[in-house]
């Protein structure tokens, strides 16, 4: 069999450039777009989520109600444990500073019960929940806390929308598909004296279908390169503009990896146009003797 | 000479190259256009098909250039039985087939030169094959200077020259011909039969599809397939058992 992009002179003559064109490039274009962008947001949220986790994924507090007075016991305890890496006790100042949002300038009177607040972090493989409970057991009142534990809900939220953007990158490409195939069949009944004549003389399926792939492959490379393109300027003009994600996550958003991932978007979407065009057109061919 | 009894399966004769065995046809669920047509065709013969309008002349020539299949009894064409032959099997059985069609069926964007190429083409030869071949040919029926016009700029008689340059380009094994002198002059229509009657000459066999009486009186030797409302007309037995055809010596009883 021929190389199903492989069309001579001769052949392309056949069917006239008008073969899937219209409006496919356009289409194809905007899915493209739209899938970057989408895909760009999708890899951004993943990002962010990696490093928020990486940040807390060993931190933990100990967080003591009733007062500074059990905080150097605490921190005995904790320094007793293998595996802790890192233990600071959170200055009295910053608590009143971070009061003070909520109670106001109340929230710097001396007189306000202050609790300690020890951050800690834990050495990778270590046993933390041992950590805590020998702290709890010599401190008592004394509460361990896993920040991630508190991230939690963050970091599933983050989790879902990009769960969200990886269905809708999907769900983009299976309308892609779904046009293609719409297109691909047009064509066929657009050109069906042709076809017809062609399979009279003993034309085969793929000798017909080929005069088609041809046509929505470079259709389909030029939609999603001009789409693609539009998006990653989109994109470009969006983190230059607005750091927000950049501080949040304390590194950028998209990396050189997904600028890869990407870029390999509106091939992935020309060999998938060509692929299921073809497989449509053998299909709709079949359908006749 | 034995001939195979109706019933006994039909095997296929040497210098047979067309058997139809009790074949009907019928379009969707409407009523048979074609009944129990038992006929046989020898290679290498010249037929003409006759009968009134609506006698199933066309529907017979959809089936025996592979556009429609019998919806019962056996067709064997090139000693292969193809009622029921698998689809993709088709195209290599329609490469031996040169069909010239009432409506012409070019393509209307083609030029003359690459309609009559596209059998070539389809068979898989290059350009270089072809040039000499399509030239010769159009040369033959008289469009030489036309070969780069289209079809839309050509008058009804060039088309049909051009339909059947195409259908006899490839050397098929056997023509089949929808009125092919039904819009040309009387002189056109004498060299398209003297087209004809060379290929048979060569070995091809040809059936042609005709009104016209003056045809079938100009071609000695040419047999007869006349059909009556989708029946076979043959009251001599000579299209069931024709003379010449013979048992291959492995079927041989």
């Amino acid at each position: 069999m021929k190389n199903p992009l492989f069309v001579t002179d001769a052949e392309q003559r056949l069917i006239p450039s008008g073969g899937i064109r219209g409006p496919v490039p356009v289409l194809i274009a905007i899915m493209t777009f739209v899938m970057v962008v989408v895909a760009a947001a999708g890899l951004a949220l993943a990002n962010t989520s990696a490093v928020v986790k990486s940040g807390v994924e060993h931190r933990y507090s100990i967080q003591i109600a009733d007062g500074a007075a059990k905080a150097p016991a605490a921190m005995a305890a904790a320094r007793a444990q293998p595996g802790v890496v890192r233990i600071a006790q959170v200055p009295p100042e910053d608590l009143r500073r971070t009061l003070e949002r909520w109670l106001g300038p109340a929230g710097q009177e001396a007189d306000l019960p202050l609790p300690a607040i020890i951050d800690l972090d834990i050495r990778p493989g270590a046993d933390s929940a041992a950590v805590g409970r020998a702290i709890e057991q010599a401190v008592p009142g004394a509460r361990f806390v896993s920040h991630r534990t508190s991230l939690e809900p963050l970091l599933k939220a983050l989790r879902g929308l990009t769960l969200l953007a990886l269905g809708l990158v999907l769900l983009i490409a299976l309308a892609s598909a779904a046009a293609v195939v719409l297109a691909a069949r047009g064509a066929l009944d657009t050109h069906r004296g042709t076809i017809e004549v062609m399979h009279g003389i003993g034309a085969t399926d793929d000798q017909v279908a080929r005069l088609f792939v041809r046509q929505i492959a470079i259709d389909a490379l030029l939609g999603g390169v001009a789409g693609a393109a539009a998006a990653g300027l989109i994109i470009a003009l969006i983190l230059g503009g607005a750091s927000t994600a950049t501080m949040l996550a304390g590194t950028p958003p998209i990396g050189w990896n997904d600028v890869l991932w990407l870029v390999t978007l509106p091939l992935a979407i020309a060999l998938l146009a060509t692929q299921v065009a073809r497989s449509a057109l053998l299909r709709a061919l079949r359908e006749r003797l | 000479m034995p001939h195979p009894d109706h019933g006994e399966g039909s095997a296929f004769l040497t210098g047979t190259i067309v058997e139809f065995d009790t074949v009907g046809l019928r379009y969707g669920t409407g009523a048979e256009v074609l009944c129990d047509l038992d006929f046989r065709l020898s290679e290498g013969s010249f037929y003409f098909l006759t009968g009134p309008s609506g006698a199933g002349k066309t529907s017979l020539l959809k089936l025996l250039y592979l556009a429609q299949r019998p919806t019962r009894g056996r067709m064997t064409l090139f000693g292969e039985e193809l009622s029921h032959a698998p689809r993709d099997a088709m195209p290599a059985y329609r490469r031996r087939i040169g069909v010239v069609f009432q409506d012409f069926r070019l393509i209307r964007h083609l030029s003359a030169f690459d309609n009559v190429a596209l059998p070539l083409r389809i068979s898989g030869h290059g350009d270089e094959e072809i040039e000499g071949p399509v030239r010769e040919m159009l040369a033959w029926v008289g469009l030489a200077d036309r070969a780069s016009a289209r079809p839309p700029t050509l008058s009804g008689g060039e088309q049909q020259r051009v339909a059947i340059a195409r259908a006899v380009i490839a050397r098929p094994e056997l023509i089949i011909a929808d009125e092919p002198t039904g819009n040309v002059d009387a002189a056109m229509a004498e060299r398209i039969l003297h087209l004809l009657t060379a290929m048979n000459r060569l070995g091809t066999t040809v059936i042609v599809a005709t009104h016209d009486v003056g045809l079938i009186a100009a071609t000695p030797g040419a047999q007869l397939i006349r059909l009556e409302k989708g029946v076979l007309v043959d009251p001599t037995g000579a299209l069931k058992h024709p003379p010449g055809t013979a048992r291959r010596s492995s079927e041989a009883p």
